[in-house]
């Protein structure tokens, strides 16, 4: 690894490190979610109905963290400070896995 | 801009899906002739990049948050066809572990994000920035390529929400999926991200991009090119 990489890198942790401004601030200035990313209920609530279609394909992934969150919808703010690292930590890690296996897979086929 | 599951009709999705697979099949095999094997590491930290920056959600005070996605500079740094590869590698990701996105909008969501932003955005930066290799000239091109591909990525966003009830309604006239019609989901998409969240894609970009003029000029792939 090159010394440029090595600071890239280093550059990356630190931002891993900060991302729970990414929850903090929006929880500070009362900001909801993101638009057309709203659960069924908050749909519920917008709308008062739930639309038919959406309920039917709206939960059939349960995905391991949902959220980047291990601790569940009302987990206290330290635990989702923490989940939120280790999320960015996991997503780190997988990305670059991924990217590294892909590319060894094209690589190895290569003629 | 993370489409979740049960906004889009299946008539939606799955074409989207379509359009994201034939640009996959392609960046593949563009990486895999073109990439050297000294810009993989390169990739690969691009994409933990891309999965962190969406992790700083911007919040509009009272109102909806939001998130740069890295996708611009990304293409400016390693060109378009890398850049899709490694945002669609974190969107699928993002998807599948941490329900950020829906499964059956991972193509939506690759095509908006991992393909409609890096070529708005590498051609941004390359028609306005000319023959400029330094200078505010420059670093204004990548303002706006990082501004502008967010920007028509969100717009994009919300015509396919907004073309849902039109396309899926019930017999009672309730829409199906995403439930605004297109004069309401277009300009929500387009002013949150014209307002706030481009600007912090593009000053992003132009940092990121000055820090790598800066250290590693050689490296960049939108200013080797003739």
């Amino acid at each position: 690894m090159t010394r440029f990489q090595k600071k890239l890198w280093i550059g990356i942790l630190i931002m891993a490190l900060l991302t729970p401004l990414g929850i903090y601030l929006p929880e500070k200035f009362k900001s909801g979610g993101a638009w057309g990313e709203w659960g069924a209920d908050e749909l519920k609530e917008l709308l008062g109905y739930v639309p038919e279609g959406l309920k039917k394909m709206a939960d059939f992934w349960k995905a391991p963290v949902p959220d980047y969150n291990f601790g569940g919808e009302n987990a206290a703010m330290s635990t989702q400070v923490i989940s939120y690292i280790i999320s960015g930590m996991i997503g780190i890690a997988a990305a670059a896995i991924v990217i590294y296996a892909i590319m060894k897979f094209l690589t190895k086929h290569e003629k | 801009m993370h489409i979740p599951d049960g906004y889009l009709s299946p008539q939606t999705f799955i074409p989207l899906y379509g359009a994201s697979f034939v640009f996959w099949s392609i960046a593949l095999k563009k990486i895999k002739k073109e990439l050297s094997a000294k810009y993989i590491p390169y990739l690969a930290m691009a994409a933990a990049f891309s999965f962190l920056i969406m992790m700083f959600n911007v919040p509009i005070p009272g109102g909806t948050t939001g998130h740069a996605v890295g996708a611009g500079i990304i293409a400016i740094l390693l060109g378009p066809w890398a850049a899709v590869v490694a945002v669609s590698v974190v969107l699928i990701i993002q998807a599948i572990v941490f329900g950020d996105g829906g499964i059956t909008a991972i193509g939506a969501n690759c095509f908006n994000m991992a393909v409609v932003i890096p070529f708005v955005s590498y051609w941004v930066f390359k028609l306005i920035k000319g023959d400029a290799h330094s200078g505010a000239r420059f670093y204004v091109a990548a303002f706006l390529s990082g501004y502008i591909g967010l920007s028509v990525a969100a717009i994009l966003t919300g015509f396919e929400f907004g073309i849902q009830p039109i396309i899926a309604s019930a017999p009672d006239g309730k829409p199906l999926y995403a439930p605004y019609p297109l004069s309401i989901a277009v300009p929500a998409m387009a002013i949150e991200h014209m307002f706030v969240f481009g600007i912090v894609e593009g000053m992003v970009t132009a940092l990121i991009l000055k820090y790598f003029v800066k250290h590693e000029s050689d490296l960049v792939y939108a200013t080797k090119e003739a």
